[in-house]
């Protein structure tokens, strides 16, 4: 049986209906005459004609028909998530508790620095705290995602070599296993892909770097552990190839966690690096952002850190933009970047403290471990059997699909039948039918023998009836949906008319 | 072991199962000179409850003066319900939704979302938000120049009317693709784009020309006789608005005779708290032509294996993590809560609220300045219609000015002098429905004895 599914908010709609204690009071006394001055001076061109199509509706209802829609999600709070390089993670309330106190919230983002000396101390330590577990030089906090995080960083590759005056360097080298964002921003900083196959235990294939390094070779973009869920065991090699050429090492955080404590990425000669602080450091995914991607930087590269930054001058703390810091990439955001999240991830810090960090790293690899030699012992297939698991791990469903017909989505899509959310399938693309999972350290044992206990049973379903797989999931609010008709027959926003279908 | 559950028990067992004699054995393939000797430097933990006091104390030391500082963003109400039902763990702790049968909440979220922030500005689709106003300005840039059908020009013009904070993201996101942006001047008596200058930019090739409306000083362009002009010189039309303005402002897609092509702008004022800059979200909307050539994730209805309606991400072959090197944009988030707390404010402002929002903004601006201008060296910068934004001179420097006024707890405003130095000495004070005629008569009396002050000092 389906949940319910909850009708369209403006299916609550009537005409002068509304959630009257939130609008302002009426005007009176002097500021209605100044509303009739103010108003009458717009020339009537200027002026709407017609109201949009808000929701006119009563504060219950609204309350009623967001609450109704939130439980149609899953969520870290309610479901266990393993999805591979997303890190969920519990994220603690009291990160957002005390994130959201409301001198932190009503403070404007060009209140003078004078008045926000508490906040920029926590922004400051952020960055000493955010250096010291990185064995980076230089931090800036401003990118609002991993993806701007990358943009931050190839665009400081890029001007570093510009200001050595050397104007041929725009290619950068990306592993075929990275995320799709690493081609992606390197394009939007004008560089040129150039693709790299991995060995067939998933490290860097060196010989194919040697070829690709070059007097254009502006950097090379890494993430390590990979998207494979493995250390990359020649790092040092790789950096010294390309560093040997003139390119820099960009560092892909979205594996962070795996090696938290462990491994420093400025230990292992990466120039630039970003952190996803909504991976790592615990801040929330909220359904697809807002994200952090803070940058740190190795010495040769922090003239050009995005701006602002947080400095100290004496006592106190103050924000240093573009006078201050001339060389700089400029201004990614308006203001400050995603402030907020910033300041969930550093109480987020503050409560791990030194010890509670380095046992993220550990933690997160034994839980990935102990699934994977589960699983691999209920026979799946691991993709790197060979290799231990970072926090993540690839199982490839290629022998299902070609015995019994069932692929990898049909078993994430039996998951949620389950209560699990899937793992992040058909990524990395260069293993077939692939399952990328990553339990994150604050799940415990028995919630991963729970997934694993899921995974047997579906394993067992795929050979005595495959079809049942096909067919999910069935205990979700919708069934499997037409992804096809969704881009050909689009329908982008609500119509009254769709409401009688 | 904060937030980490196992017992010793536990992790006994779970080495035993993978074959491992320690922790510390599942690292080995990390060459051992690579290996962090601990986190020196890095705190002691805390303790929920330290944390808890830790924090309170640097938000006190912050406080909580009596703000007029707009520019970009601003300080209105927020009902209850916005940020309690946004933190409810299934939409703060959501993967973004691409397992759809699982993430339907967050989907039909995003779906309203889109058909609101549509209508309010007046086109035919919106994807799912930007980070912010800044990076949306630079993406609709981009997007612009990729989706003009006849131009390949890489020139944007950018008037100096459009947030200088939005013109200098632009110009660092773009640069490195060889976007280049061109400034028009303001008129001095109006503080809008100055239409004589724009004549020597007739007849050129040009991709795009970014209108802001209400501008940077709050005033009220022309915006049919620019989206006109614009379009009569082959630009596509980008417009930055303020959401709460559309309210009672004509929406962009219904300026001059076609109406603008991209609209943008920043999120902020829809139920978003200040906190200092973020996280915020920047929306976007276009015409269906453009659809393609959009950045960000769109949600689309469509029907499951029985027929039901549901909802899913769709047009996935622009983004990157399907087209990579050829995708329309590195973005691969939308700044999701904030989107999700801005759908439930517009769900709970309705049309006649939000128009209700931008009067009494209006209002008391107007109020404002009038009783702001009643002392002796303040005047207004410009004349003409504007929103809720103002202009004004002072005859003393204002980097002073707003230095006494906030040893009397009140921010003034913003100093224009860096970006606007031909203004002289110039702030920037807004006033929104948040304000009281008592607020109004508090700054007024506080100006007159900073000026007193400065003049005396």
């Amino acid at each position: 049986m389906n949940q319910m599914l909850e009708k369209s908010i403006f299916e609550y709609s009537r005409d002068g209906r509304g959630a009257e204690a939130q609008h302002p009071p009426a005007l009176r006394g002097a500021v209605a005459s100044a509303a009739k001055e103010a108003l009458g001076a717009v020339p009537a061109a200027l002026c709407r004609k017609s109201k949009p199509m808000l929701p006119e509706a009563s504060e219950l209802d609204v309350v009623r028909h967001f609450t109704r829609l939130s439980q149609l999600n899953f969520s870290i709070d309610t479901n266990f998530y393993p999805l591979g390089s997303c890190t969920m993670k519990y994220n603690p309330k009291a990160c957002n508790q005390y994130a959201m106190l409301p001198e932190f919230l009503s403070r404007h983002p060009l209140a003078p620095d004078s008045q926000g000396q508490g906040f920029l101390s926590c922004m400051f330590e952020l960055q000493e705290m955010l250096k010291k577990v990185t064995g980076m030089k230089a931090v800036s906090l401003n990118p609002m995602a991993g993806a701007h995080g990358e943009f931050a960083g190839v665009a400081m590759i890029r001007a570093y070599h510009r200001a050595r005056g050397d104007l041929v360097r725009n290619e950068i080298i990306v592993p075929e296993a990275a995320h799709g964002t690493n081609p992606a921003t390197a394009t939007m900083c004008g560089c040129i892909v150039r693709e790299i196959p991995v060995d067939a235990e998933g490290d860097v294939d060196i010989e194919a770097l040697k070829k690709a390094v070059g007097p254009n070779t502006a950097g090379i973009m890494l993430t390590n552990p990979s998207t494979l869920g493995v250390f990359e065991r020649k790092i040092e090699e790789v950096a010294r190839i390309v560093h040997g050429d003139g390119g820099l090492l960009y560092y892909d955080g979205a594996n962070l966690n795996a090696i938290l404590g462990k491994v420093r990425p400025g230990d292992m000669g990466f120039d630039v690096i970003h952190m996803n602080l909504h991976k790592t450091f615990s801040t929330p995914h909220g359904g697809g952002g807002p994200g952090a991607g803070a940058v740190g930087v190795s010495t040769r590269l922090e003239p050009f850190l995005p701006v602002p930054v947080v400095g100290r001058e004496g006592e106190g703390y103050c924000w240093l933009a573009e006078t201050d810091r001339p060389q700089s990439i400029g201004r990614l955001s308006a203001f400050m970047g995603n402030t907020g999240v910033l300041l969930r991830a550093y109480i987020y810090m503050r409560m791990l403290g030194r010890e509670g960090m380095s046992r993220v790293g550990e933690f997160a690899t034994l839980n990935a471990n102990y699934v994977m030699a589960r699983l691999s012992s209920a026979g799946f297939d691991l993709a790197y059997p060979n290799r231990r698991a970072s926090h993540e791990f690839i199982i490839t469903m290629k022998r299902q699909a070609k015995e019994l017909n069932v692929t990898a989505m049909d078993i994430a899509k039996r998951l949620l039948d389950y209560g699990f959310h899937a793992p992040t399938t058909y990524f990395p693309l260069l293993v077939p039918e692939c399952l990328l999972i990553e339990p994150a350290e604050t799940e415990s044992r028995e919630t991963l023998d729970g997934f694993i206990d899921a995974m047997v049973a579906i394993l067992g379903e795929a050979s005595s009836d495959a079809t049942k797989l096909k067919g999910a999931p069935y205990t979700m609010p919708v069934r499997r949906l037409d992804d096809v008709r969704a881009a050909k027959q689009l329908e982008l926003t609500w119509k009254p008319v769709d409401s009688a279908a | 072991m904060p937030f980490i559950p196992h017992t010793e028990a536990d992790v006994r067992e779970m080495l035993a199962t993978i074959g491992a004699k320690s922790i510390e054995e599942l690292f080995d393939e990390i060459p051992q000179n690579l290996r962090a000797q601990g986190l020196a430097g890095i705190p002691e933990g805390l303790s929920e409850m330290e944390v808890g006091r830790l924090m309170s104390e640097r938000a006190r030391q912050d406080g909580r003066p009596l703000s007029f500082l707009g520019a970009g963003a601003y300080e209105h109400h927020i009902p209850s319900a916005v940020w309690t039902i946004t933190t409810r763990g299934e939409y703060y702790s959501t993967y973004t939704p691409y397992q759809a049968e699982a993430s339907q909440g967050t989907l039909q979220l995003i779906h309203e979302y889109q058909t609101m922030i549509s209508s309010l500005t007046g086109m035919e689709v919106s994807n799912a938000s930007l980070y912010d106003g800044g990076s949306a300005v630079a993406e609709a840039a981009l997007m612009a120049a990729r989706a003009h059908r006849k131009s390949k020009s890489p020139r944007v013009l950018v008037p100096s009317t459009v947030n200088p904070n939005y013109r200098r993201v632009a110009i660092s996101t773009t640069g490195n693709q060889g976007l280049r942006f061109e400034t028009v001047p303001y008129q001095r008596e109006t503080g809008c784009i100055d239409f004589a200058a724009l004549a020597s930019f007739a007849g050129q090739d040009i991709a795009a020309m970014v209108i802001q409306q209400p501008n940077f000083f709050g005033q009220l362009e022309d915006v049919d006789a620019l989206t006109d002009w614009a379009h009569e010189q082959g630009m596509l039309v980008i417009a930055a608005v303020n959401p709460t303005s559309l309210a009672l402002l004509k929406p962009p897609g219904e300026w001059g005779i076609k109406g603008a092509d991209i609209c943008v702008g920043e999120g902020q004022p829809l139920g978003v708290p200040l906190s200092s800059g973020g996280p915020y979200f920047g929306f976007m909307t276009t015409r269906m032509d453009y659809l393609r050539s959009m950045p960000g994730r769109i949600v689309g209805r469509t029907v499951d294996l029985e027929g039901r309606h549901g909802y899913t991400l769709t047009l996935q072959a622009r983004e990157q993590h399907i087209r990579r090197g050829k995708a329309t944009s590195n973005i691969c988030t939308n700044q999701g809560l904030l989107m999700t707390a801005a759908t439930i404010y517009m769900s709970l402002i309705g049309p006649a609220g939000l128009a209700q929002v931008a009067e009494t903004s209006m209002a008391r601006t107007h109020q404002l300045v009038t009783a702001l201008g009643r002392q002796r060296g303040v005047r207004q910068a410009f004349a003409g219609p504007r929103f809720h934004e103002c202009v004004l001179l002072l005859d003393r420097p204002a980097a002073a000015v707003l230095r006494e006024l906030e040893s009397q707890g009140i921010l003034g405003g913003v100093d224009l002098s860096g970006d606007y130095p031909e203004l002289g000495s110039a702030i920037l004070v807004c006033a929104t429905e948040t304000k009281t005629d008592g607020d109004v008569e508090r700054y007024a009396n506080a100006l007159g004895s900073a000026l007193q002050a400065v003049r005396a000092a």
